[in-house]
């Protein structure tokens, strides 16, 4: 698995994600974050994985988890039609605004979040909100759950078939209690 | 017009007194003041003068700054590493570094417009003269140059009176670029400031670029029903010799059109453009074909359709020439700044021009006489025709089956792609007989052509991508609408009171490149989700080209089905580029002419108007270039909000509103000086959005303003809340922040609306005069 940012004329960084090589690390990483969130973008519907879309893969974590999730685009509706209520909806500039600001209390008015999981926005713009929480809100952690090396990320998983993507996003629901 | 330059000259003069030789006497500026409305107080504003305005707007949208890069690397003092707060070698650190990226975008756009204005005001007095009129529109246009009106205080009435204006521009864009210079500004807002300024500038610039080419070369003038006219390929008689120009400015293209009317071949080759020249050509030629935007030039050019390329300026290729070459177009430079390596052969002989590239000896010239390019051209592609029939470099479908087998599945080409497309996928189904993965591509395909770069067994994968979706490619024989320059003074009359009280929705114009995430369909559903709506939908460049290119079902076109009009549900489009300036004319001519406010020298005042009062979104769904970025700047000057499509998020700064800040969004009441908290409206300034679907009810709630009535409210509310539910999936959770008495609630929806307003703890208030300057509160009388 590549390490390299996955479109080709993105810039490596100064300060670069952490490969995540195992998922057991990130849950590590998520069950130490006292306000975690994940953030879902719109190839949530797009991307397959053995037949089965993203979006399914990522409500059973949701659920597994108990992360918080925040669906940007038009991702919301999807997620209403298959029985997941996220807990809000927003632009992707919106959510990566807020997380700029240390004052924001988080969605729930209490607390700033201080791990971000981004999974599913097209590539480059995902590439750049990190690269912005990165550089505005440096005590803020983020990771990516994608299958596409992210270098602005504090921790990313490297570059991955889609194979190893679904067993990725299984295995870590199934280290939280509600995926056993 | 206010100034002249005088001056006198006296070779020998004999009088009862004495003689006088040698006598020159030279008046810099001579006030010759007909306009009688009185100067405002900032006539050509200098890089601070609006500096308090833009504060007020940066105020509310803050900059949320996306770096592309954790570096900067402009003195050799760097590179500097600006990551998290670092400063570099000069101090900067990476707010103001992303700002100044900004700046540098929108001086580079200013720049390219006001040159494109300044060489064609060059070209078109020294053709009709200093003192030829300007006519936009005849009787029906009074106020012919809003924006130059606003900016200098001047009334341009001849070609000669653009010089003026003109000058003011160029300076200003020099201070402007001098500022990004190591050691100047360093505050971010302070760049953001004058990339604001600049923005102002490049309206100036394309106004002018659009007057005068709508006024000297008799373009369509304030038209609603200027002629429709043909899009596509498929409406190319490609037995016709076809010169194919490419750019933005149409003078040389000009040159060709009046050679082959002057010579009767005009009915006998094909003149047809991409990208803006091609709205200018069927401005100023009925014959003229518009084949497409501007992302299309590797697949026409390797089509092999032009028997001739011109290349005039901004957009093009900088490898066309080579590709031309390919298919043995011949290829004439036209522009100054775009040689493209050629031999300079603007004083030799045509006949030896037409010899030299008819014979294949070079494969392309430079020549920067209009005139000239005309007759070589027109001569040029009546010889080559009957040699290249129409030659392309695209391979036949068992060769392009061959070549797939030979893919590795390496990723590179997917990994090069700005729209992340299967492409490997799609080549390994193409290797097994199977090209329709490679001809779902065709529409998604921007054409820029790095996946070719990227390949390590160099194939040609753009051309398989066209070569596969080469029968839809010459199936494309739609309709556009013809460029129909300003909008009418009665135009604005009869729909200013509609638009300001918020009874028209909205306009949205929907301007700009063809970077699309999903193809140009998407461009197409916008304009017609919201024309059926009856907002009024503007239209200008590759955007205009793209809404035309796709049919209702029955056939029609979208200029076909709705009016060309300035009216609700009318669909326009202004023209190229630089008419993008017609569209922020309209919203200014709203508060002059409908409003009544002063024009002349008054930018704070008609900003202030606009920005509270005038529901007007630009959408720049595929937006690219750094004159994208200074149109979008201009816009925001006069505080209307811009969306972009993902593509966009690539200039790396959004201007956000907050909308769970509510001490951002107070105003004052013009009739009692008190503070009034109107909510998100609009919410934002410049935003990202990622989807079509999250479009639809993202510019609806953009066109919301204080100053809507409750009925406009009303409206408004309506079509966020449908739009909403019909593209998301879900009723919005915001709409307490708009609601101000119950009288805004549409009256379908008040249940909806009640559980809303009551779980947010709502209270009624007032609907202000709004406005964000003190000076325009009037005293309360005692």
């Amino acid at each position: 698995m590549s390490c390299e940012p996955w479109q080709c004329a993105e810039i490596a960084a100064t300060k670069k994600a952490n490969p995540i090589q195992k998922p057991e690390i990130a849950v590590a990483l998520i069950k130490k974050a006292q306000r975690p969130l994940l953030i879902v973008g719109s190839n949530a519907t797009e991307r397959y994985m053995g037949g089965k879309p993203l979006i399914e893969f990522l409500i059973d974590f949701a659920n597994a988890s108990k992360v918080p999730v925040v669906a940007t685009a038009h991702m919301v509706g999807e997620f209403l039609k298959r029985g997941y209520s996220p807990a809000a909806f927003m632009n992707a500039m919106d959510i990566g605004n807020r997380l700029v600001d240390p004052s924001w209390q988080g969605l729930d008015g209490k607390g700033h979040p201080d791990l971000v999981l981004f999974v599913g926005l097209p590539y480059y713009m995902e590439g750049l909100i990190l690269s912005g929480l990165k550089h505005f809100a440096p005590d803020l952690k983020t990771m990516t759950l994608d299958n596409l090396f992210h270098v602005h990320a504090s921790w990313s998983f490297p570059n991955a078939t889609l194979e190893e993507w679904a067993n990725n996003l299984k295995v870590m629901t199934s280290k939280f209690e509600g995926g056993q | 017009m206010t100034t002249k330059n005088v001056r006198v000259k006296i070779d020998e003069m004999k009088t009862n007194t004495g003689l006088i030789r040698n006598l020159e006497i030279s008046i810099g500026k001579l006030v010759d003041d007909s306009w009688t409305e009185p100067m405002g107080p900032t006539p050509k504003p200098s890089l601070s003068t609006l500096r308090d305005w833009d504060m007020k707007l940066l105020s509310k949208y803050k900059p949320f700054y996306m770096p592309d890069c954790d570096l900067c690397c402009l003195c050799t003092f760097g590179k500097c590493d600006l990551t998290a707060g670092k400063r570099g070698a000069c101090g900067i650190d990476i707010g103001a570094q992303s700002s100044r990226i900004v700046l540098i975008a929108c001086c580079i756009g200013a720049a390219t417009h006001t040159a494109h204005a300044r060489h064609m005001l060059h070209h078109l007095i020294e053709k009709y003269g200093p003192r030829y009129p300007l006519d936009v529109g005849g009787l029906n246009i009074k106020v012919e140059a809003p924006i130059t009106r606003l900016v200098t205080g001047i009334k341009p009435e001849t070609l000669g009176d653009m010089e003026e204006v003109l000058e003011y521009a160029e300076e200003q864009i020099t201070q402007a670029v001098a500022v990004a210079h190591t050691g100047q500004e360093g505050n971010n807002l302070d760049f953001e400031s004058k990339a604001f300024h600049v923005g102002m500038i490049d309206h100036v610039g394309m106004e002018v670029g659009d007057i005068i080419q709508v006024s000297a070369l008799n373009f369509p003038k304030a038209d609603p029903e200027a002629p429709l006219v043909a899009l596509g390929i498929g409406s190319v008689d490609l037995s016709k010799p076809v010169i194919m120009a490419i750019g933005h400015n149409v003078i040389p293209s000009v040159g060709i059109i009046d050679y082959a009317k002057d010579h009767k071949v005009d009915d006998k080759i094909e003149v047809v453009g991409l990208c803006c020249t091609a709205f200018d050509i069927t401005r100023y030629y009925n014959r003229g074909k518009i084949v497409g935007p501007i992302s299309w030039q590797l697949k026409f050019i390797r089509g092999g359709f032009a028997d001739v390329v011109v290349l005039d300026e901004q957009c093009v290729r900088t490898d066309a020439s080579d590709e031309a070459r390919k298919v043995h177009a011949p290829v004439i430079a036209a522009s100054e700044k775009n040689c493209m390596g050629f031999k300079n052969r603007t004083n030799d002989p045509a006949d030896e021009i037409v010899a030299d590239l008819v014979s294949g000896k070079v494969a392309g010239v430079l020549i920067l006489d209009p005139e000239k390019v005309g007759e070589v051209a027109v001569r040029v592609a009546q010889k080559v025709a009957p040699i290249r029939k129409k030659m392309k470099s695209l391979p036949e479908i068992p060769e392009l089956i061959a070549q797939a087998k030979t893919c590795r599945q390496c990723n590179m080409c997917q990994r090069s792609c700005p729209q992340d497309l299967k492409i490997p996928a799609a080549l390994k189904a193409a290797a097994n007989g199977d090209l329709a993965p490679l001809t779902e591509l065709y529409e998604y395909c921007i054409g820029c052509g790095r996946c070719e770069e990227a390949c390590p067994v160099t194939l040609n994968i753009h051309s398989f991508i066209v070569k596969a979706g080469e029968k839809f490619m010459l199936e494309e024989n739609n309709l556009c609408r013809a460029g129909r320059g300003a909008i009418q003074d009665v135009e604005i009359r009869n729909v200013g009171s509609p638009i300001v009280l918020g009874e028209i929705p909205g306009i949205v114009a929907v301007v700009g490149c063809s970077n699309y995430p999903k193809g140009g369909k998407d461009v197409y559903d916008i304009c017609r989700e919201f024309a059926l709506r009856r907002y009024i939908v503007v239209l200008s460049g590759c955007s205009a080209m793209s809404a035309g290119s796709y049919r209702n079902s029955e056939g029609k076109t979208l200029y076909e089905e709705f009016p060309g009009g300035f009216e609700a549900g009318g669909v326009l489009n202004v023209g190229s580029c630089v008419a993008n300036s017609h569209i922020a004319g309209a919203a200014i001519k709203v508060a002059n002419i409908f409003a009544k406010r002063p024009l002349r020298g008054n930018y704070e005042e008609i900003a202030d108007y606009i920005h509270n009062r005038l529901g007007a979104v630009g959408l720049a769904w595929g937006a690219y270039s750094q004159k994208a970025a200074a149109i979008a700047s201009g816009f925001w000057r006069l505080g209307i909000p811009v969306v972009v499509g993902p593509h966009g998020s690539k200039y790396r700064r959004m201007l956000l509103g907050r909308e769970d800040k509510p001490e951002d969004w107070e105003v004052l009441d013009a009739r009692t000086g008190n503070k009034v908290n109107v909510g998100p409206s609009p919410e934002h300034l410049f935003q990202t959005i990622e989807t079509k679907e999250e479009a639809m009810p993202t510019i609806a709630k953009l066109c919301i303003r204080p100053n809507d009535t409750w009925k406009g409210r009303s409206i408004k509310l309506s079509h966020y809340v449908d739009l909403s539910k019909r593209y998301l999936g879900v009723m919005p959770t915001d709409l307490h922040l708009f609601v101000r008495t119950m009288a805004d609630v549409p009256m379908t929806m008040k249940d909806e609306f009640a559980k809303i307003l009551e779980a947010n703890n709502w209270k009624e208030t007032v609907i202000p005069d709004p406005t964000l300057l003190p000076r325009m509160v009037r005293k309360v009388k005692e």
